[in-house]
């Protein structure tokens, strides 16, 4: 019979932490900001089906980066409860708050839980009345949740993105200065020799919460919008200012079929070849 | 609960997460209950060349008393559809709130909109789960209307779905009412349709089969040009949903009233 060896408890939480941040800092980066319209999310994704942004509820929305299984649960379960509380009480009464503490119990017991951590870090964001009224949250693999100064970076090499977000972030930037401090803070590291790189906007998931519609705030930017908001063209402000009823965008529409998943396949890209993307 | 695998169906959800949020799975005491709860009364949808359109009176009643003046009864559905409820009213909002959440629920999961049959079949399901309320006279019977994006004919995109208390949607051809006042509606609309008709010809008859619906059934209201209540319209096409203004439904309304002045038959 096989002997059990003694393993401290120290010592257990500290090998699923080092698990699941190495699974986070092997994926693709995904960063969310504040700006005068809203908050933006700009995730880089090779899939234009299988997302890490997404709706949550009217003025909520969720970006995550790590294992696509394990966040598009926690997904699926913020959509549930935001839902469920939103039939109950009323539609102004589900917040970002209450839905990040639920994240932070739900990753919590499945850290001290289970024998594999969710490789996954979370971003919530409700959108306010102004930009100091937005509201991020960060819920990380081991339940921990913290309140960001309107910017924040998740996932791969994220303290270096961070810095370079640090320095480039004003609330009162517009859609377009937004997206591209966003897209340079993603470019800022993984380049040849560790130079910045471009990222070309079919690499890209961009999406907003805007703060002046009534109602479910949550939309895509894609396509022509995007190409023309990272070329800079003031013409694609306008663009992606979009209409009230957009057809959520489905994946025979956008004309590419994915090849790779969102997530999973960052996991197992070797650390080493980032430049080709 | 909510990490579970599960549907892309918040009803589903709901009857494991919350069953007793489904209208459908209250016991009631045995017994006819249809005269506890106020009534919601006429809906009449008209599909147009680019759309379709829907309309209701304000009126509630219980048994001979009118419950409220202004309720409404025409709500949007989703980005593209619309439903509007008859019957008793407080069971009727529920499930029409539910409804809502049901749609909005599967396309934030999925990421895509069901299409317009998937709607409508979602919602007899629906009603299907009340059925034994309605055996003891809590009944509610919508009426849904949207604009179908994957129509291959564009003239045809605006399309009607009626129901009855079992569920068993019924595709309509150019218009359809519903509620106590349902008959004289359709029987006003059966002279006054045409196919082809412009969204805003449909708006101008769908006020107009609700004056004759009011006329001849105690149970609908009319134009209320005193308390400047009038019926509420919506359309669904292309562009997605859309709510007439006040302003909008009272120039219609008063015009019809005023052809009506002239020949009370319309």
């Amino acid at each position: 019979m096989a002997m059990q060896f003694y393993a401290s408890p120290e010592q257990i939480m500290r090998d699923r932490s080092e698990l699941a941040r190495k699974g986070i800092a092997r994926g693709r980066s995904a960063v969310v900001l504040s700006y005068a319209g809203g908050v933006l999310f700009v995730a880089e994704n090779l899939s234009s089906a299988l997302h890490k942004v997404s709706e949550i509820y009217d003025r909520i929305g969720f970006a995550a980066v790590g294992r696509y299984n394990e966040f598009e649960n926690l997904r699926r379960a913020g959509v549930r409860m935001a839902d469920l509380n939103g039939l109950s009480y009323d539609r102004r009464d589900v917040t970002g708050l209450a839905l990040a503490n639920s994240y932070a119990q739900i990753l919590g017991a499945i850290f001290t839980e289970q024998s594999k951590p969710f490789e996954v870090e979370i971003c919530v964001a409700e959108v306010g009345a102004t930009p100091d009224d937005d509201s991020l949250y960060r819920n990380t693999y081991d339940g921990s949740v913290t309140d960001e100064p309107g910017r924040m970076a998740m996932g791969g090499q994220a303290e270096a993105i961070s810095g370079v977000l640090k320095a480039n972030h004003r609330p009162d930037m517009s859609l377009g200065e937004a997206v591209k401090v966003a897209v340079q803070a993603l470019g800022s590291v993984g380049g040849e020799g560790g130079a910045a790189r471009t990222i070309a906007a079919n690499q890209l998931e961009v999406a907003v919460l805007d703060r002046h519609r009534v109602g479910r705030t949550f939309r895509r930017i894609t396509g022509a919008a995007l190409t023309a908001l990272l070329d800079g063209d003031a013409a694609g402000e306008s663009a992606a200012e979009g209409d009230r009823a957009q057809t959520p965008t489905t994946p025979t529409e956008e004309g590419h079929k994915p090849t790779t998943s969102a997530g999973s396949a960052d996991l197992e890209d070797k650390p080493g070849d980032k430049s080709d993307t | 609960m909510f990490t579970n695998a599960g549907t892309s169906s918040f009803t589903a959800f709901l009857s494991k997460a919350a069953p007793e949020m489904l209208p459908g799975r209250r016991a009631l005491p045995p017994g006819m209950a249809a005269d506890l709860a106020p009534h919601a009364t006429t809906i009449v949808a008209i599909a147009a060349a680019d759309g379709v359109v829907m309309a209701g009176d304000r009126r509630a009643t219980m048994g001979n008393l009118i419950a409220q003046r202004d309720i409404e009864k025409v709500h949007p559905a989703d980005a593209y559809s619309l439903v509007g409820i008859a019957g008793t009213a407080g069971v009727g909002i529920e499930l029409m709130r539910l409804f809502q959440v049901e749609l909005e629920h599967y396309e934030k999961i999925e990421g895509a909109m069901l299409s317009l049959d998937g709607k409508a079949n979602r919602l007899a399901s629906m009603i299907r789960g009340n059925l034994g309320a309605a055996m003891q006279g809590l009944a509610v019977v919508p009426l849904f209307a949207g604009f179908d994006l994957a129509a291959s004919d564009p003239t045809r995109a605006g399309r009607i779905f009626s129901f009855d208390v079992t569920g068993g949607p019924y595709e309509e051809t150019g218009y359809d009412a519903i509620g106590s006042g349902s008959l004289f509606a359709k029987s006003a609309l059966k002279k006054r349709y045409r196919t082809g008709l412009s969204v805003d010809d449909a708006v101008r008859l769908a006020v107009e089969a609700l004056y004759d619906a009011a006329d001849d059934d105690t149970a609908t209201g009319g134009p209320d040009l005193t308390r400047r209540i009038y019926p509420v319209v919506m359309t669904a096409t292309a562009e997605g949903t859309h709510r007439l203004t006040d302003a909008e439904t009272s120039t219609i309304a008063e015009s019809v009233v005023a052809g009506r002045m002239e020949n009370p038959g319309g």
